[in-house]
């Protein structure tokens, strides 16, 4: 595959590369910050996109594995006194793990009923690790202030974060990238076109929905490391938000499910918009029905989103919009 | 001899779908299967690509036992299916539709090399110049195109062909019999289900008979054609059908 040739490849990496490179040279902790939260949206919303877009499977709880690979993560780093990078592999691998094994159980449903079973799984996963000593039940896990001091103290430690999650979220368009355009992802289009005709035509589309599932479950538990690390504190509450999985599939949603782009600019625009509500009177509490409102509204009228949207209606943007 | 069927028998829950059912098809033949409506030929094309599993009996495919096998590894040894109900990808384009045949069929072909047997499959069966369309924009006729030369793409020893005159007009119907006349000499053995009689009277080396999931009739098209059971099966009694004609 010449895929390195191709525009649609290149376009959406061009944008994070840039976007991340002016917020390393113009270095301000506000602006990184903004950067990390919009990043992290694009990251999960990409790395989520492997599963719904290709696969057509909707995991309404896929929070679970940003909740379950952070606190994996988090433990290594505060607890067993792991670096960085390592911790964020093995919470990564976790989530992997129990998607592994989660999803040759449940992927063997369709529709609206793997979509409730995954809410299910998340809400299983924050009430076993509200009990669950090691991780600190209910209360949660802290990181000792001193743990950042091995990356040159707690300011160089989250632009090293940053840096990480920049990355990463390169990585993660990437994998995409390469799923959505071997043969491996033909047959996960095909899953998602006619799952019974796709295997009558040899598709494996248990396995091959398994591994999707566990590349799209990865990089969630990879992030939520570097997110818990950053903030420094995690809880229960906070790892397995949700109200998180919601908007992650709306940022999907918006820009396109099944393209590389679509879940970028799907992110880029949601969060706009949440801090917009959230900065307004009027709607501060509303905001994730504002995000409900809107899901049903794309569903109604524009299933492509925004990128499958344009794609259709301007043929000649079709090269660049992967 | 391509594939034995050996007393297979069906059963959904109260229903007996499929009653001892045992055949073979020579390799190279063309083998029609006819029967009413719900005498259990689709649940039969079902049980033999590893759809269903059967209750009872056995299904033998070039030699080997594959009852109960799922339907992927069976299209991996090299059988391949056209369906009743044309089932493209819709969101796919024709092309990509048919590399999906050749990529996870018998070869399991590489990308690069799927387009090209696509290109291949799609000129045999007439769709050449509608490979960047969406397979949803297809009218039923070029849909039962797509399906033949999707199960085509993956090279296979047998095809299984449910129903691909229906719903097409005469003019189409013909042309679709040359195509199916030129993949056996191509050395595909074939069974089909078919609705259109004079088509596959004419197109067949053999017909069997399925009536209330049992076989009940099997040979030449013409002894077949004649046969009072399967005169029965379709009208009801013969000698009342005859009266009733007389009058």
């Amino acid at each position: 595959m010449d895929f390195w040739k191709r525009p649609g490849f290149w376009f959406p990496l061009l944008i994070v590369l840039v976007w991340g490179a002016v917020v390393l040279v113009v270095h301000q902790a506000l602006m990184r910050e903004t950067a990390f939260i919009l990043l992290m949206a694009v990251a999960l919303a990409s790395s989520l996109n492997i599963l719904l877009g290709y696969t057509g499977y909707v995991s309404f709880g896929h929070i679970v594995f940003f909740g379950l690979g952070g606190y994996m993560g988090f433990y290594l780093l505060s607890v067993q006194g792991w670096s960085l990078i390592p911790a964020a592999i093995c919470g990564g691998l976790l989530s992997a793990v129990v998607a592994g094994l989660v999803g040759s159980a449940v992927l063997r449903l369709r529709g609206a009923y793997f979509a409730l079973a995954t809410i299910g799984i998340n809400e299983a996963a924050r009430a076993f690790v509200s009990n669950f000593g090691p991780f600190g039940g209910p209360i949660g896990l802290s990181i000792n202030f001193s743990a950042y001091q091995r990356y040159g103290g707690a300011g160089e430690a989250l632009w090293m974060t940053f840096i990480l999650l920049w990355i990463l979220t390169m990585i993660i368009l990437v994998v995409s990238y390469l799923v959505k355009n071997s043969r491996f992802g033909l047959g996960l289009l095909a899953i998602r076109e006619d799952e019974d005709a796709a295997m009558v035509m040899g598709v494996k589309a248990p396995r091959a929905k398994n591994i999707t599932f566990m590349i799209s479950a990865f990089f969630p538990g990879v992030i939520g490391t570097l997110y818990f690390f950053k903030n420094g504190n995690l809880e229960p509450g906070d790892a397995f938000q949700l109200t998180m999985s919601i908007e992650m599939l709306v940022m999907v949603m918006l820009g396109g499910m099944g393209t590389i782009l679509g879940p970028m600019v799907g992110a880029v625009g949601y969060q706009w918009l949440r801090g917009y509500l959230l900065t307004t009177p009027v709607f501060k509490d509303l905001h994730v029905a504002v995000a409900g409102v809107i899901l049903l509204l794309i569903i109604l009228f524009v299933p492509a989103g925004f990128i499958g949207w344009v794609r259709d209606n301007f043929r000649r943007f079709k090269m660049v919009l992967e | 001899m391509i594939l034995q069927v050996e007393g297979v028998t069906k059963r959904f829950g109260g229903l007996q779908a499929l009653t001892e059912v045992s055949f073979e098809l020579r390799t190279g033949e063309i083998l029609g299967l006819i029967g009413p409506n719900g005498a259990g030929k689709t649940t039969l094309f079902n049980v033999i690509n590893g759809v269903y599993r059967p209750e009872q009996g056995r299904i033998i495919f070039r030699g080997e036992d594959i009852t109960g096998t799922a339907s992927y590894d069976v299209a991996r040894l090299g059988l391949a299916r056209a369906h009743q109900v044309v089932r493209p990808l819709h969101e796919l384009t024709v092309q990509e539709n048919v590399m999906v045949g050749a990529c996870y069929g018998r070869e399991q072909h590489s990308l690069r090399e799927a387009s090209r047997l696509a290109a291949g499959a799609l000129d045999k069966v007439g769709l050449i110049d509608r490979t960047d369309q969406p397979a949803g924009s297809l009218n039923v006729a070029q849909k039962k195109r797509l399906e033949l030369a999707r199960a085509l793409a993956a090279r296979p020893y047998l095809l299984l062909l449910d129903e691909v005159l229906a719903g097409l007009n005469p003019s189409e119907i013909a042309a679709m019999m040359e195509t199916v006349r030129s993949i056996r000499e191509d050395g595909v053995s074939i069974l089909m289900i078919e609705h259109v009689m004079q088509a596959i009277m004419a197109v067949s080396d053999r017909i069997i008979v399925l009536d209330y999931g049992t076989l009940i009739a099997e040979g030449a098209p013409e002894a077949v054609a004649n046969n009072p059971q399967v005169i029965e099966a379709y009208l009801g009694d013969p000698n009342l059908t005859a009266q009733l004609m007389a009058e």
